[in-house]
């Protein structure tokens, strides 16, 4: 069916027509956007013309001179070191439970009792970040129950809502809280799709649940963890905004102050809009090589990665 | 065909095949309780916080805060918070933002769906990489900042709908279940002289319908949700969306030195809300999520998401 591009024309324009408001409004508000970032190569002032357009037309070009100062400030490393310590302690700490609790709940033989606890553990997934920092403040914090009950018992407070040194685990366990139930989706599905005649074999061959675990459980979920790790690693350098934003004032910018919040706090706040956008750049450059590195390895893995080469 | 095994047997061994060995005591017992910690970590802060919204003041003042064991039924928190004021018109604009956004997102998602339905159509493929490029690259806070800005929406409901309306995952999913529609269907109507437009909203819509119900109930979702938009684009504590509002009830006098004691937040109301109106405003603002979790738990889990993710 080779007709001409005119005709292919003629016949396609309403397709065209719908696709364009959805495509004119990623133009706006995606591609601009990520076009502006050479900002972060000039000392962009707004004030300098009547529109964003005309700023930055007449603004200076100076360069690396953002990124210097950007590498001089040791708030930026800070946030950077607490982006990638926070990264990596989730990727121990949170990356493994979906696939245990899935594992856990597809071996629960009562069906019942399986999608109750699933359609429990699936809720916090669309609670807000404000309403799940607000249940840990009302459940933990130093006005929350467990506050309430120490004072009671005259034992000594426990504040982990305010306490820098274990922020760590807190974000952790929030994000643990919201969404290790909405995790397990993908590993059930990937359980149920294990043959099952694989498990009886095994069993018939006398392997016992934890050697049938281990070679024919955690084999058949596993490129779905290769591809999910993949996708975290790219995505390494971001560990979600809001979260962060919302706890920062009260744990203080040592400890809660990732990449995201550096860039709002340091860079829009006192509007220094190349900085940010240098650090921007950086984030965004940093994120892609992740995902390279993180794509390369599930090759050298023998998993097929979030995409190949071909 | 008669039951050989008695009813007792069978219901002691449920759903399990015939070539597993039962589950020793200490088994189940931590599998009940590992399952019992996780039912009982969602539902006993949602319990609380509900049964304190509920309660009278001299029910919190005894307990000393949070209340766990319910005594009365006293609604006069849920009164306060809709009887007009900042809570109310925090909740107007924040279903004004969700039922608008819902239907701006939808309308642009789903054309562009179907306009990139059709592999054979004009630009078909460097249209697609088009929209997909957007999972690679994308811009930072600062310059999307600016665009919003520089288009005079700050301080306007749309700059909380306009700039994230379309997520290109939702329209990938529905492209994806528009294109599993038998093309014949699609060229009978075509020989019968229907148009795209005809064709859409007769033949493709209402066949799509869970699928557009599920993304519906994700931008829904998503839309109230939002906080830090807020953050960015509204200063006018008027035009606050009701996160926005929990956020500054709850967690803006949590800093170390002020721990628990309540501070009056200019403009918003005269004294320090009391705790059972905290809690009020955050069981309406779980509301929604738990009334379309129903749906979403029916067809999301488990046709949308697995299929898309094997597709």
């Amino acid at each position: 069916m080779n007709r001409s591009l005119g005709a292919r024309l003629n016949r396609d324009w309403p397709l065209l027509a719908m696709t364009a408001p959805a495509a004119l409004l990623l133009l706006v508000f995606h591609y601009v956007p990520t076009l502006g970032n050479v900002i972060a190569f000039q000392d962009y002032n707004p004030f300098m013309g009547n529109s964003a357009l005309d700023a930055f037309l007449h603004s200076d070009w100076i360069g690396l001179g953002n990124f210097e100062t950007l590498f001089d400030d040791s708030a930026f490393w800070d946030a950077v070191r607490n982006t990638l310590s926070i990264t990596l302690f989730q990727l121990v700490f949170f990356f493994p439970l979906p696939i245990i609790l899935a594992i856990l709940l597809s071996s629960v033989a009562s069906a019942k009792l399986r999608s109750f606890v699933q359609s429990v553990s699936y809720l916090p997934h669309f609670f807000s970040w404000v309403l799940v920092i607000t249940f840990f403040v009302q459940m933990l914090g130093g006005a929350g129950l467990l506050a309430q009950e120490l004072r009671r018992h005259d034992l000594p407070m426990w504040d982990v809502m305010t306490n820098p040194s274990t922020f760590i685990i807190l974000v952790t366990s929030e994000a643990v809280w919201k969404d290790v139930g909405w995790g397990t989706i993908i590993f059930l599905a990937a359980l149920a799709g294990i043959d099952p005649s694989l498990y009886e074999a095994a069993a018939v061959d006398g392997a016992g649940r934890w050697r049938r675990l281990w070679h024919v459980t955690l084999p058949g979920i596993r490129s779905v963890a290769v591809l999910l790790l993949i996708l975290r690693l790219g995505d390494g350098l971001s560990v979600g905004f809001e979260q962060y934003i919302l706890q920062r004032e009260a744990v203080g910018r040592q400890a809660a102050e990732v990449l995201d919040t550096y860039v709002y706090y340091q860079a829009i706040i006192p509007q220094q809009w190349g900085l940010g956008a240098a650090a921007g750049l950086f984030k965004a450059g940093i994120g892609l090589a992740l995902i390279l590195i993180a794509n390369k390895i599930a090759h050298g893995l023998g998993e097929q990665g979030v995409y190949s080469s071909r | 065909m008669t039951t050989l095994t008695s009813p007792r047997l069978r219901a002691s061994t449920p759903d399990r095949p015939a070539w597993e060995e039962r589950p020793s005591l200490a088994d189940r017992l931590v599998k009940t309780m590992v399952l019992g910690a996780v039912v009982l970590a969602v539902l006993f802060p949602m319990w609380s916080v509900l049964v304190t919204s509920l309660a009278s003041r001299t029910t919190i003042n005894a307990a000393g805060g949070m209340v766990v064991i319910p005594r009365e039924i006293d609604l006069s928190a849920f009164a306060t918070i809709f009887s007009g004021g900042q809570v109310t018109r925090a909740l107007l604009v924040s279903a004004f933002v969700t039922v608008v956004g819902t239907a701006v997102s939808m309308v642009l998602t789903v054309l562009a769906a179907y306009g990139l339905s059709r592999p054979t159509s004009f630009g078909h493929r460097p249209i697609l990489l088009y929209f997909l490029l957007t999972f690679l690259v994308y811009p930072g806070l600062v310059p999307s900042y600016l665009v919003v800005a520089g288009l005079g929406l700050k301080d306007s409901l749309w700059a909380l709908i306009v700039p994230s309306a379309v997520s290109v995952f939702n329209l990938v999913v529905i492209r994806a279940f528009f294109m599993s529609i038998p093309a014949d269907l699609i060229d009978a109507a075509y020989i019968d002289g229907a148009g795209e437009w005809r064709i859409m909203t007769r033949i493709v819509l209402p066949l799509s319908k869970a699928v557009l119900a599920v993304v519906a109930l994700f931008y829904a979702v998503g839309y109230w949700n939002a906080y830090f938009n807020s953050v960015l684009y509204i200063d006018d504590n008027d035009k606050w969306p009701v996160q926005r509002l929990l956020q500054s009830y709850i967690l803006a006098g949590q800093s170390p030195h002020v721990t628990g004691v309540p501070i009056a937040l200019p403009g918003i109301t005269a004294y320090p809300p009391t705790l059972a109106i905290k809690m009020a405003v955050v069981v309406v603002t779980v509301v929604p999520a738990v009334l379309v979790y129903p749906f979403v738990q029916r067809h999301f889990t488990k046709g949308v998401i697995v299929g898309a993710v094997k597709g």
